[in-house]
């Protein structure tokens, strides 16, 4: 791969994060021949796993629940080891545990909650008609979800495919289930719980995953539908359910990694991207920060639109339009990483020792997520932060030195343009999330050892991710399915012949499924075959 | 890559907001001039200014344009100022036409489209110097220069209101010029432009115009209009020099074929209905087009239906017989089917001629030119009287004068 190398690749995919590396798999497994350029030392983007102090290492993405199965079968994961249903300690499913100051927690077990411990009795049967309800609304949007997004006006047998997919499932529901659905799709998630659920612990919770990772709070109109994206996700055929993947997210990346050495992608890290190279409006290569002009005959983005669009094609080279709506795209992240270096395993009272190897949520009550939301609306952090908490160093011991133990966890809201500044406001907010902590899990302070907080900001910076947000542009409404990137352009083509995008910016969207990379490895075959 | 980074480059802007829009007719720098002129009080709003329609009779107004001098005031065209080390490649990706081509001291007809490859505008690129041009237009597109910008280092503003324009236009025109002391005007070759001393300071003259006929353009800063407009007066008295109004120069640049945004197409921004929008191959602007210059807006779209073979229309002049105008008359094959409709006709005193633009439906005026009809309703004494005349596709301009291009041109 030096310049005196004349090879011509078929196809370069810029970006490992987990959908470069799926989607350059999967080009390769169709006869191409593909390199694939990553920036850092390491693969995976905000899924690898850093040692962030001596000895302790951990993963910005830690929980595992949308890595589509599609994408397992396709790059024959569990054949090369993948074990997504053996979480920690041999139990399946990781649990939601909900943790209380001042009470017992409450706890979902199995795929997402499928039995419910420490609530009462009739918040069990009212949990269990709404968690039956919201998958099921869930598995109509999923055809939405994973194929490629719907286009119009045009007979694409795919998005025909799709739209006849949910018209199916919609049908299915029967008329009162599907009066009911449409009725509540747009819904904002704490009306609908307000409907449904007495239980502020179990609102609380359900509240936090509908709005994790976007810029709205359980208030917000449409924020309903942030539940569903979570619910379309599915683990070992079980919709809602996650892992806290044996050996870390990192141990799935190795997999994801393996399957693409094992089709013979050319892999390469410090490799990064500065330009991609146009002629006569078609992609022809690209050039490296180091100055190299490598050649293809097909250019796969697998990071962020904008960056691809804006950065390395660059707006003199795409027509106005198109500028003004990828400059529109709303990207502005709201989640903070902290990870913990502990000297022992933290104490959260009410907490059954097996469920610490879950998730463990702080979001006591739908109100206290939208109270921590109301300041990030205007540019300020959230004095009593909600947050979800695992310590992988459980399920994979090797990520901390014996004794020790990590704790990782998704902090909100953290806008990424903080009106006071991130270098005096990091300080304050690192106080107030430790305060929370200490709140649930009293004398953890004591056993910190380091605390490495990323900002928004930080995260931008070390993955590379455009407002460090977790989707790549937010997920909502107006930035869904053939509004992905931009309307006009959505289903993985750009106006630049030959260049396709790949991430997580494209449709469905965020998180560790590889649909996105998954989908466009298919719309290229496809390309191809029309050529 | 912080996202402000991602924010693109240096486009600096001297003023976003003209304060146009606070008066509801706004006056030029030469109403004064204009007022006095005056004598029909027949107005119009052209883009907000009080502009006369014909000042003492539209008739001879024309005339003027075609046997002697006629002073038009320009100054409520919309115009732009783009400057900096990037302006070239910019205005290239903006409109149409290779930029490269057009060399400093020379203007250019052109347009440019939206992505979907529809005529947001078109106009005059005067390229002031190397690296300084200014766009002359008749809508206005500051917010769709200025995103067309990112990227590029360049400064773009509207000098609407700053800069006063006079078009003066017709036989004598070089004549009063060369009187009014301009020297080496004889040299401007069609297109040429070139600064001249005026007062404290200068006069950009081009040879440029809206009639088809010999003609110049005048551009200076508004403080200095008046004495520009005594100027040529004085010296055009014994050339046979007149003030004109729009009438006159419509019926003598339908002559020349020339269209008009919003007249003779509809621009994109401005049309409501989706099909309403043109590509430039559908209005007669597909020479402007250069595939080969590199990106430019719309290109995509319009190298796409060019070679798909979707372009659905196209703008022709028409030869009609007899001596009605034929104004927004619908036309027909074979008499009885719709195929298009005239967008401005006159009769063309010079080219003593019925004599149309007109838009068709393709294939119609592409592959089938014969056979073709305009049905004209002529009102006479409030009864339409129908009549139904044949018409032929004949090529634009409808007149060609020798006097337009000779240089120098003929004294007078
Ligand atoms: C704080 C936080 C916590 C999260 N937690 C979870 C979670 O628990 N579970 C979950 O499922 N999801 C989680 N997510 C979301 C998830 O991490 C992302 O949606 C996912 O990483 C997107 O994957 P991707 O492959 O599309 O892009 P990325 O993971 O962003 O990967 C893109 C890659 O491209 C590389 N790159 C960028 N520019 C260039 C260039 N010019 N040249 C070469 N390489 C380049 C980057 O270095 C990076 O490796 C979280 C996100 C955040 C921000």
């Amino acid at each position: 791969m030096t310049s005196s190398d004349r090879t011509v690749w078929d196809a370069i995919v810029i970006g490992g994060g987990h959908n470069g590396l799926i989607c350059a798999t999967l080009l390769a497994k169709g006869r191409r021949n593909v390199l694939l350029l990553e920036a850092n030392a390491e693969m995976g983007g905000a899924a690898r796993t850093e040692e962030f102090f001596p000895g302790f290492r951990d993963s910005t993405a830690h929980v595992l629940n949308r890595l589509h199965p599609e994408v397992v079968k396709a790059l024959d994961l569990e054949e090369l080891g993948l074990d997504l249903l053996r979480g920690a300690s041999g139990s399946t499913f990781a649990p939601s545990v909900v943790l209380s100051k001042d009470g017992a927690p409450l706890t979902l077990h199995g795929a997402y909650g499928e039995t419910l411990t420490g609530a009462s009795a009739a918040e069990q049967a009212a949990w269990k008609d709404l968690r039956v309800q919201l998958l099921r609304y869930a598995g109509v949007l999923k055809p939405f979800l994973s194929r490629r997004p719907p286009e119009f006006g045009s007979r694409s047998p795919g998005g025909l495919a799709a739209l006849g997919q949910a018209a199916l499932a919609m049908k299915r529901l029967g008329r009162e289930d599907m009066r009911d659905f449409l009725r509540v799709l747009l819904m904002n998630v704490h009306d609908l719980l307000d409907e449904q659920l007495s239980d502020d612990r179990l609102k609380g919770l359900l509240a936090f995953d509908a709005v994790l990772g976007s810029h709205l709070g359980p208030r917000s109109p449409t924020s309903l539908l942030g539940l569903y994206y979570r619910l379309a996700g599915e683990i070992g055929g079980a919709p809602g359910a996650q892992v806290v993947p044996k050996g870390g997210m990192g141990a799935v990346i190795a997999t994801i990694r393996a399957a693409a050495e094992h089709a013979g992608v050319a892999l390469c890290t410090g490799a990064s991207v500065a330009k991609i190279v146009v002629e006569s409006g078609r992609a022809v290569g690209l050039a490296l920060a180091s100055g190299e002009e490598i050649h293809a005959d097909t250019i796969v983005s697998a990071v962020n639109p904008t960056t691809t669009l804006l950065t390395l094609v660059g707006a003199p080279l795409l027509d106005t339009g198109l500028v003004r709506k990828v400059k529109n795209i709303r990207m502005k992240g709201d989640v903070a990483k902290l990870n913990l270096a502990l000297d022992g395993v933290p104490d959260f009272p009410g907490v059954a020792a097996q469920d610490l190897h879950g998730r463990l949520v702080i979001a006591p009550s739908p109100d206290h997520v939208e109270r921590a939301f109301n300041p990030a609306k205007y540019g300020e952090f959230s004095p009593e932060p909600v947050m979800e908490i695992t310590l992988p160093s459980l399920t994979d011991p090797s990520l901390a030195p014996q004794d020790g133990c990590i704790l990782s966890a998704n902090v909100q809201y953290a806008p990424y343009a903080l009106k006071e500044g991130w270098e005096t406001g990091k300080p304050k907010f690192l106080a107030a999330i430790m305060a929370q902590l200490e709140a649930h899990a009293p004398g953890i302070g004591r056993l910190a050892r380091h605390a490495e907080l990323l900002t928004p900001a930080d995260i931008e910076v070390r993955y590379l991710m455009p407002g460090g947000h977790w989707h790549h542009g937010e997920l909502q409404a107006d930035q869904m399915l053939f509004s992905r990137p931009v309307s006009g352009w959505s289903g993985y083509d750009t106006p630049i012949e030959r260049l396709y995008l790949a991430g997580a910016g494209s449709h469905p969207g965020g998180g560790i499924s590889g649909l996105p990379g998954l989908n466009a490895a298919r719309r290229i075959l496809a390309a191809r075959a029309e050529r | 890559m912080n996202i402000s980074t991602l924010k693109p480059s240096p486009t600096q802007v001297w003023q976003i907001a003209q304060s146009h829009f606070r008066t509801l007719r706004a006056d030029t720098p030469f109403q004064p001039r204009i007022d006095a002129a005056a004598k029909t009080n027949e107005w119009y709003n052209w883009s907000g200014y009080r502009a006369p329609h014909s000042l003492w009779d539209e008739e001879l107004e024309y005339f003027a344009i075609r046997s002697q001098a006629a002073l038009f005031d320009i100054s409520p065209m919309t115009k732009y100022r783009i400057e900096g080390p990037e302006a070239e490649a910019f205005c290239n990706r903006l409109t149409l036409r290779d930029v490269t081509r057009l060399k400093p001291g020379r203007v250019h007809y052109t347009a440019w489209c939206d992505d979907q490859g529809f005529v947001l505008d078109d106009g005059t690129l005067f390229r002031l110097s190397p690296d300084r041009f200014r766009l002359c237009c008749q809508g206005r597109h500051l917010p769709w220069l200025l995103d067309s910008a990112i990227g590029f280092t360049v400064r773009i503003g509207e000098e609407t209101e700053q800069v006063a324009g006079l078009a003066l236009q017709g036989p004598t025109s070089f004549a009063v010029l060369r009187d009014a002391g301009f020297a080496g005007i004889e040299r401007l070759k069609p297109f040429d432009l070139a600064d001249f001393a005026h007062e404290s300071g200068a006069v950009t003259i081009s040879r440029t115009g809206f009639t088809g006929d010999l003609g110049y353009e005048l551009f200076v800063e508004r403080e200095l209009a008046l004495p520009l407009w005594d100027r040529l007066m004085v010296a055009g008295q014994l050339h046979g020099i007149r003030p004109i109004g729009y009438a006159a120069l419509d019926r003598a640049r339908i002559e020349a074929g020339l269209i008009v945004a919003n007249a003779d197409f509809t621009a994109a921004q401005q049309a409501v209905r989706a099909d309403r929008q043109r590509l430039p191959y559908e209005i007669g602007l597909g020479f402007m087009v250069d595939a080969d210059k590199g990106h430019f807006n719309g290109r995509r779209a319009i190298l796409d239906a060019r070679a798909g073979k979707k372009l659905r229309y196209v703008l022709v002049g028409l030869e009609i017989e007899g001596n009605i105008p034929a104004e927004h008359a619908i036309v027909y094959h074979k008499k009885n089917r719709e195929v298009g409709l005239v967008s401005a006709a006159i009769w063309a005193p010079t080219a003593k001629k019925s004599v149309a633009i007109a838009s068709l439906r393709r294939p119609f005026g592409d592959l089938i030119l014969d056979d073709l009809w305009v049905e004209i309703y002529a009102m006479r004494e409030l009864r339409y009287e129908r009549v139904m005349k044949r018409a032929r596709i004949v090529p634009r301009p409808f007149i060609r004068l020798e006097r337009r291009s000779a240089t120098p041109p003929a004294d007078f």
